[in-house]
């Protein structure tokens, strides 16, 4: 029934009386850039959660490529093509950048236990196909100088690239990245626009989470916008730029921040 | 400066690695020539034999981040295995051996099991049950055990129409074959996607989760291969000390084996041999300190937990990462 690439429908999540998500529905079409904004606490980490399967949806649907994903397991979900970057870096920390990489290929890894207690041909061959895939990816986020460093020691900026290199390398379909700029000087924000846009035309699809407006603005093909759980505007950026709603949702949490 | 004197180390180890490798092989193996007392010589075998259960655990603690305080258990087991076939049905070494890895296998797989629901500091608590229970079941099964009399007169192994002996050595280069084979092990497995999946899920479960990775699978692998190795392990020791009972393999054990993997570098191989050689050879050494034996450690983990956390040798290599020779050769053609 849904045409859409991706299509959410009418999910929400709730935290023990707190509605972090109502009823909200989006789709994304194959090779956009979405963008989902709204301020702090808006519930949009939930959603990214609930379509990665960290939590369970507890009323709605999602359906990717026409069939409904919501409620299987994290690895599922990721076997079936939508792999996220994490908006509190969550990089494994003491290994290799390009080990972390790797991490990110496991599931398309092939040879099995035996092959590498073995070394067989198959898992030389793979293992070296695997390297090539990770340095690849390195070089074109622009990380190719940090392959042997250990995560922890990069720049935060340089950290938020490695955790959108290893999501690639599980060969998704959709990236979900959750505030990517986050942290970033201008420069880097800069080279990471260019580099989301590079991926689009490589034939991926992206779903972003961010609050740097300037880079949701130029980037995003279709924004939505999430306050307090709720879609309360949907639009292109020239629309959402305008927005009262929008405006008065920024601004009214804004307020209630310098209240308390 | 230490630093740099671990990297200048590292990186001589690694220009004249074969060289370096040849030695140590030579030496260990040129170690009979030497005349050692019979009193060295064991203190040499139960050296490798502990290296040997540390490489284990290493597997599950070090690099999965899974703690097993029972695994005197698995050790217990393996001995058990070993000297039940070799007593009651006169089995041959090699069969014995490979029945011992696979019935402790088996229980590894049960005890990684409860990680579908545990983790942390629960499931070490269940894991320290699980050797105590070992234990009760050795005293209380006594039509198969001989309950707390224990079992003597274990036969030694034999390969070849040769048995082996402390005197003629056969003991030693058994030990060598085995901690050589369990290093090779250790290292193809800690080299691959299983590996590189352990030490994702120990430094962050949900991020590995994210990644694809059956994370409960895996944990329960890293049970099942230490569990393999402690077995394999016991088989081993039940003939050397020729006899065994429940206090054999008591919780002091868990800790000793626990004990080396932390000192000598949790998450390293090179560790596991020098913690080995420190806590086995160390109560040897120092004879005077035998009844204040576990004080010692107790107090050594103290120190070490305070001043050097990573271990003695847990130092972050250094070196470039290893990447594979074929993908080197395109990687220098493409640059
Ligand atoms: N596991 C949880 N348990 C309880 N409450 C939660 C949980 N996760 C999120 N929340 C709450 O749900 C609401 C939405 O959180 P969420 O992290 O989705 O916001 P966000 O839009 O990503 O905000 P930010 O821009 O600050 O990242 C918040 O009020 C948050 O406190
Ligand atoms: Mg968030």
């Amino acid at each position: 029934m849904s045409e859409h690439y991706l299509q959410v429908n009418t999910i929400t999540k709730q935290f023990s009386g707190l509605v972090a998500v109502d009823a909200v529905s989006f789709h994304v079409d194959k090779g956009e850039i979405v963008s989902i904004i709204g301020p702090n606490g808006a519930g949009k980490t939930t959603v990214f959660n609930m379509l990665t399967g960290v939590y369970q949806v507890d009323t709605g649907e999602i359906i990717f490529e026409g069939k409904p994903i919501h409620n299987l397991q994290p690895q599922d979900i990721v076997e079936a093509g939508l792999s996220r970057t994490f908006q509190n870096i969550r990089l494994f920390g003491d290994m290799r950048v390009i080990e972390n990489v790797l991490v990110g290929t496991h599931i398309k890894t092939k040879y099995g236990f035996f092959d590498s207690l073995f070394r067989t041909p198959r898992f030389r061959r793979e293992e070296a196909e695997l390297t090539l895939k990770a340095v690849e990816i390195l070089r074109s986020i622009g990380l190719d100088s940090y392959i042997h460093n250990y995560a922890e020691s990069m720049p935060y900026g340089a950290q938020r690239k490695l955790e959108i290199a290893r999501a690639i390398a599980t060969d998704a379909k959709i990236l979900l990245l959750d505030e990517p700029a986050a942290g970033m000087n201008p420069q880097e924000t800069e080279e990471l626009m260019d580099f989301i846009r590079s991926l689009r035309d490589k034939g991926y699809t992206i779903l972003l989470i961010e609050h740097d407006m300037r880079l949701v603005m130029n980037i995003s093909d279709r924004i939505y916008v999430i306050d307090h759980g709720k879609r309360i505007a949907h639009g292109l950026p020239s629309e959402i730029q305008g927005d009262q709603r929008v405006i008065e949702a920024y601004l009214g949490g804004a307020k209630t921040n310098a209240e308390d | 400066m230490r630093k740099d004197f671990i990297y200048i180390v590292e990186n001589f180890l690694s220009r004249y690695k074969l060289i370096a490798w040849a030695v140590v092989c030579a030496g260990m193996l040129a170690v009979p020539l030497f005349g050692f007392s019979p009193f060295i010589m064991r203190m040499f075998i139960m050296i490798g034999i502990f290296a040997i259960l540390a490489l284990g655990l290493n597997l599950l603690t070090g690099y999965c981040g899974q703690v097993s305080l029972g695994h005197a258990g698995f050790f217990a087991i393996g001995a058990y295995t070993y000297a039940l076939m070799k007593i009651n049905l006169d089995a041959p070494f090699l069969l014995a051996m490979v029945v011992a890895m696979v019935i402790s296998a088996g229980c590894g797989f049960l005890l990684g099991l409860p990680t579908l629901r545990l983790s942390g500091n629960y499931l070490t608590i269940v894991t320290l049950g699980f050797g105590e229970i070992v234990r009760m079941v050795i005293i209380n099964w006594r039509s198969l055990t001989r309950g707390p009399l224990g079992i003597g007169g274990i036969p030694a192994p034999e390969l070849f129409g040769t048995t082996f002996t402390l005197t003629n050595h056969g003991f030693y280069y058994a030990m060598l074959v085995m901690l050589a084979l369990t290093g090779l092990t250790c290292y193809a497995i800690v080299n691959s996607r299983t590996g590189r999946a352990f030490k994702a899920i120990k430094q962050d479960p949900i991020a590995a989760t994210m990644m694809g990775i059956r994370t409960t699978r895996f944990k329960v692998l890293a049970f099942v291969l230490s569990a393999l190795i402690a077995g394999a392990a016991g088989a081993f020791y039940a003939p050397i000390i020729g006899f065994i009972d429940h206090n054999t393999f008591n919780f002091d054990i868990s800790v000793l084996i626990l004990t080396i993997v932390i000192v000598g570098g949790m998450g390293t191989m090179r560790g596991m041999f020098l913690g080995a050689i420190i806590i086995i050879a160390f109560p040897e050494v120092a004879r005077f300190l035998m009844t204040y034996r576990f004080v010692v450690y107790g107090l050594l983990l103290i120190v070490m937990m305070r001043f050097r956390p990573q271990g003695l040798l847990g130092w972050k290599s250094r070196l470039p990462y290893n990447i594979p020779k074929a993908a080197k050769k395109q990687l220098e053609a493409g640059a």
